[in-house]
């Protein structure tokens, strides 16, 4: 292991490190930290000038409390609505090419493969102007289904990377065995394939959900307005709303950031198994 | 047909399984590239007609608009500053690779950051910059520092962005570098060690070169993450102050579609220079990844 386990140096360089964790992480957290102290503190705290010191009332309630009555949860809804049907599609999507991809043999296949992985890397700013375009023609501009197509083709460039070197990895002798058997090729996905790649396809879920969750950009070019936009965008517009008070626009940020950060904190394995992908070899 | 299909079973399956995400690829990113290439020869407002101008969009671009200047210089600070994140996430790996009690949960917590929207880490940066309130001149204060206007300077405010962009990026290497270590033989160690190696010339020689599938990943993800900039510029300066800000996405975002009125034909021709300078990177990585691929696995 490296560095050497502090097990095995003194005891006064195992409690030197075990204090500095967290003060690290506090330095580390600390402008977070800053923002959720804010979203405590009453709206006088601000005048008076009341910015670091402990707040002169607890003011939790209240100040969530503005947040739940506003546009908030508008968008919030919206943001799942926007979410859930992109992880579902890119994951469906990305297992079925997945497969042909990692369990086939043809001549295209890297090919194939590469085309996803090259438009995965792609700053996917260059793609606003024609796919703007091509959402305004299909009738779907400023609706969740014209936000929700996108995504689901954008993610589906990565996931495929991702389920075709899962597939890879799975051992051929299973459907090999399977197809002696005489079972026809999509029930080999459906039957024996697909069970194998939860793993995968958990961790692609959780991260998909984060991307999404996250996405601004797309969300400003596609859509505009309560009706459609995710929180992401919306709390723009309720910052908007309550300039210039820091109580109420801290508590809207910490609550928009929630529902990734509790997908991780629950999914943590498939997310971090997600995430470095790769990284071992 | 169905005797047909069943001796072809093999050879026509996984044609079946690719069509739906690749008619979607196509449609929602391959075509779009392609189509950014022609629009960018026109002059086009987004609703009427679009008038053919050859490479003029190119020609202003590079000869007569300083905007583009910056905005590819501003690009060229957040390809080498961000890369920062690499060591950075490289050092919290090495901090945090041990196994005292409570330890998963400070990884968690230090990855933190990365879980969190950008235009929430925009956010939380405005106010840690804010000239009356934030903690950032409440710490430089302490050491006797007058309070900075970070993002109100034309100097700073793009190295206050990045900054902050460096926050969640370094928390991602942190994540790779931690899956790495992880699997760093442990024997190779041991025997390097015995051999008297330690500290940064065991990290050198013995630890990072174990470590550089971890590293490539993270040199993918911070370039593209930093040509992908455009949340937090947009969210912490919107370009500001007097455009000094902007990069190549959200100068052509701007172009496109803000208030300055609609240049798609101008957007167009941005964005393709921006996927001339990814293109670059692209092909290194493909590259790469041909080679494994070669190698076999």
């Amino acid at each position: 292991m490296f560095p050497a386990p502090i097990e095995k140096s003194s005891r006064a360089a195992q409690i030197t490190y075990q204090s500095m964790l967290p003060i690290v992480l506090l330095l580390w957290l600390a402008p977070l930290l800053a923002v959720a102290l804010f979203s405590v503190r009453p709206d006088t705290d601000f005048t008076i000038g009341n910015y670091w010191g402990i707040p002169s009332s607890w003011e939790m309630i209240s100040n969530y409390g503005q947040v739940f009555n506003s546009s908030m949860p508008r968008y919030i809804l919206n943001s799942f609505f926007i979410t859930i049907p992109t992880v579902i599609g890119a994951v469906g999507l990305s297992a079925m090419a997945g497969f042909a991809l990692g369990i086939y043999k043809f001549r295209m296949n890297l090919w194939i493969f590469f085309l996803f992985i090259a438009g995965n890397f792609v700053p996917f700013q260059i793609l606003m102007v024609p796919v703007r375009d091509l959402t305004l023609d299909m009738g779907l501009y400023n609706t969740k289904t014209g936000l929700v197509l996108f995504h689901i083709a954008f993610q589906t460039g990565f996931c495929t990377l991702f389920m075709r070197n899962f597939i890879k990895a799975l051992p051929f002798e299973l459907i090999e065995a399977a197809r002696v058997e005489g079972v026809a090729e999509w029930r080999i996905f459906w039957f024996v394939v697909l069970p194998l790649m939860k793993p995968a396809l958990a961790a692609l879920a959780v991260l998909v959900f984060t991307f999404i969750w996250n996405d601004y950009f797309w969300a400003v070019v596609l859509t505009q307005g309560e009706a459609a936009q995710p929180v992401t965008a919306g709390i723009t517009s309720f910052n908007a709303q309550f300039r210039a008070m820091y109580h109420l626009m801290s508590a809207g940020s910490l609550i928009a950031a929630l529902p990734p950060v509790a997908m991780f904190f629950l999914m943590q394995k498939h997310f971090i198994a997600g995430l470095t992908l790769g990284a071992v070899k | 047909m169905t005797t047909w299909y069943k001796r072809n079973q093999i050879a026509i399956t996984p044609w079946l399984f690719l069509v739906p995400a690749m008619a979607m690829f196509v449609l929602y990113v391959v075509y779009p590239i392609l189509q950014s290439f022609n629009i960018s020869l026109y002059k086009w407002d987004g609703l009427g007609e679009a008038e053919f101008v050859g490479m003029a969009n190119y020609e202003k671009l590079l000869t007569r608009d300083r905007a583009f200047n910056t905005s590819l210089w501003n690009n060229l600070k957040w390809l080498v500053f961000y890369l920062a994140a690499i060591p950075g996430g490289l050092f919290i790996a090495l901090f945090l690779n041990q196994t005292v009690r409570g330890i998963r949960l400070y990884k968690s917590l230090f990855f933190f950051p990365f879980v969190i929207s950008q235009i929430v880490v925009g956010l939380v940066f405005t106010w840690f910059y804010d000239p009356t309130f934030g903690l950032f001149n409440a710490i430089i204060g302490v050491f006797g520092i007058e309070p900075v206007n970070v993002l109100g300077d034309p100097q700073l405010a793009t190295y206050g962005i990045i900054a902050a962009g460096l926050w969640p990026q370094t928390a991602y290497c942190m994540i790779l570098y931690l899956t790495g270590l992880n699997a760093v033989d442990p024997e190779q160690v041991e025997a390097a060690r015995l051999d008297g190696a330690k500290g940064l010339k065991m990290l050198w020689y013995v630890i990072l070169p174990q470590l550089r599938p971890a590293t490539f990943i993270a040199f993918v993800v911070t370039i593209i993450g930093a040509l992908r900039s455009f949340d937090l510029i947009s969210i912490m300066t919107n370009g500001g102050p007097f455009g000094s800000t902007r990069v190549l996405s959200f100068y052509m975002f701007e172009k496109s579609l803000s208030e300055y009125g609609f240049r798609m034909g101008y957007g167009a021709a941005i964005a393709v220079m921006l996927f001339l300078i990814m293109l670059v990177f692209i092909s290194y990585f493909l590259w790469r990844m041909y080679q494994d691929e070669k190698g076999g696995h």
